[in-house]
């Protein structure tokens, strides 16, 4: 059997107190949602907490809120099985809803939250492995125990990847997300919360919880997310672009967001594919063009699944098609 | 690092009571198979990468080998050993039997549970809906298409329809 390590389990009954028991322990304990993250870390020894704090019992966290707008505010304790079906987000924020869907399997959708796949630990050939197999290349920088890293063994910093596949989506739509600290409640741009950074690949404090993520009102806008992977279900995205366009009436493109999930430790902004698109109407041509500019930020190394090279020369061909989708 | 101390506690498993001690850290797959003796929900990768440990709570299926056993006290567990009721097989267990939808058996566990609960809140999936359900399970022997044609004789037989398996199925065309 490949057994969690032991530790000492917490399910405080409000916000407030989940705080406390984590500032209580610091490093020594870690937050679990799902536990579809966190657990099979644990399993592999990257994470060792002492204490574990199950938010399961913190009130309001598992509701979808619908405001009077139609934007929505959406706990982060709801399963992903009870959002990719949830009939608001269906009908106004499909790509969302359809971003959800193409995470994992129904069996851990059943399990995790959107809460946990917005802070989704980020990934690595080189890292995702038990616990023997990192001991026999003396780990990596990581891990506490490595120093170097083994994708880029001359970097100064760990690549490791950007695997949530809601992240590019909420980025690009510009949805925000509420934190819950010892000083009381911010709501940030979701895309303020993430970092280039393999290793801190969250910008918020640890002892922060991650309460809501809010959708804005629907409007001129149309969003999509188109993902990369071998096969249909399990895999992790090793390419998620998230796209989100606003146009006038005349169908000219007022501002576009596209970010490229799987390509980086963040979700990297294709700034140059967004330019060709402001003041254009979504021409195939445009929108080719704009998938061309694609290839220079997708920042792919290898250490996903899937050829190093290949997954860079296809980011055109997603970009585009994430963008044909948005028409 | 000292093992933690046990703690008491009853699971509910196939509508049974069942009281036990246990190591809190434990998944309830370690639970289930160490503790209470339950070894029909299988261990595979103990990941999440292979449902071999679906079992369902309060009717949804979940895999056990990434659930602690302290959150499955007081909810309903429902693991393979609770299909057949007495010595008559549930459905789909005869539709898996009558198809050699069951090869080495490993996944059939959790596949069943899957099924039963795809089959609960839609009795007549498509073949699509079918291999969406299963999507979290994996078989290396039987390459799916026997699970998926059992699953929809299940299906029928549990309509009320008079299904048999078709001769292709049974003796290959
Ligand atoms: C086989 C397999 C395949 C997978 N495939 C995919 C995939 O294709 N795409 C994908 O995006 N993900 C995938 N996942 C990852 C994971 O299942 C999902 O990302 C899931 O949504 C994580 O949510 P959780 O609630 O289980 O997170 P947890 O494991 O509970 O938590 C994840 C992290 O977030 C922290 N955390 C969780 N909630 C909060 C909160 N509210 N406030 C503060 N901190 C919090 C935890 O401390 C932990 O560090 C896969 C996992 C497995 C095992
Ligand atoms: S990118 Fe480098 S440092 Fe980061 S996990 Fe991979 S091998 Fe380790
Ligand atoms: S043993 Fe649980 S998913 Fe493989
Ligand atoms: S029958 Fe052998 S794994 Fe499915």
């Amino acid at each position: 059997m490949l057994r969690l390590p032991t530790f000492t389990y917490y399910r405080p009954k409000t916000a407030a107190e989940a705080v406390r028991q984590k500032l209580a322990h610091g490093k020594d304990a870690m937050y679990v949602a799902g536990g579809t993250d966190l657990y099979p870390n644990m399993k592999r020894r990257h994470q060792t907490p002492l204490h574990v704090i199950s938010l399961q019992d913190v009130p309001g966290l598992n509701t979808v809120e619908v405001q009077q707008d139609g934007s929505v505010a959406i706990g982060a304790m709801c399963r992903l099985s009870a959002l990719e079906v949830h009939p608001h987000l269906l009908l106004n924020f499909g790509a969302f809803a359809h971003a959800v869907k193409e995470i994992s399997t129904p069996l851990l959708r059943n399990m995790g939250t959107i809460g946990g796949n917005l802070l989704l630990d980020t990934r690595c050939t080189y890292y995702d492995q038990s616990h023997e197999w990192r001991e026999s290349i003396d780990f990596c920088m990581k891990s506490k125990a490595g120093s170097i890293c083994w994708v880029a063994p001359g970097s100064p910093r760990c690549w490791a990847v950007q695997s949530s596949d809601t992240v590019p989506v909420v980025c690009a739509m510009e949805a925000q997300v509420e934190l819950v600290g010892p000083d009381g409640t911010r709501r940030i741009p979701a895309s303020e919360l993430y970092r280039d950074d393999g290793i801190q690949y969250l910008t918020k404090r640890p002892e922060e919880l991650l309460t809501r993520l809010w959708l804005g009102a629907p409007s001129n806008w149309k969003a999509s997310y188109v993902k990369l992977r071998r096969r249909d279900t399990f895999d992790f995205p090793v390419l998620g672009v998230g796209a989100c366009v606003w146009t006038d009436s005349y169908g000219v493109v007022t501002k576009a967001n596209i970010r490229l999930g799987g390509a980086g430790s963040y979700a990297i902004p294709a700034t140059e594919s967004e330019k060709v698109l402001v003041g254009q109407q979504l021409t195939d041509a445009v929108i080719a063009a704009a998938g061309e500019k694609a290839m220079k930020p997708a920042r792919t190394m290898d250490n996903t699944d899937l050829d190093v090279y290949w997954r860079r020369k296809v980011a055109p061909v997603f970009v585009a098609r994430a963008l044909a989708a948005c028409k | 690092m000292s093992e933690p101390n046990k703690v008491l506690a009853t699971f509910h498993v196939n509508s049974e009571p069942h009281e036990c001690a246990f190591a809190p850290h434990k998944t309830l797959l370690e639970v289930l198979r160490e503790d209470l003796d339950l070894c029909g929900t299988k261990h595979g990768c103990e990941l999440g990468e292979c449902g071999a440990c679906t079992v369902q709570i309060d009717g949804t299926p979940v895999l056990s080998c990434l659930y602690l056993g302290l959150d499955a006290v007081g909810k309903q567990i429902r693991t393979v050993e609770g299909l057949a009721n007495g010595p008559t097989l549930h459905p789909l267990q005869d539709a898996f039997a009558d198809l050699g939808a069951a090869q080495c058996g490993y996944c059939t566990p959790g596949i069943l549970m899957a099924a039963e609960s795809l089959l609960q809140a839609n009795p007549s999936p498509s073949r699509d809906e079918i291999k969406q359900g299963l999507a979290g399970n994996l078989c290396r022997c039987t390459g799916y298409l026997k699970i998926f044609e059992a699953v929809e004789l299940a299906a029928a037989r549990m309509r009320g329809e008079d299904a048999e398996p078709s001769k292709e199925s049974i003796y290959g065309s």
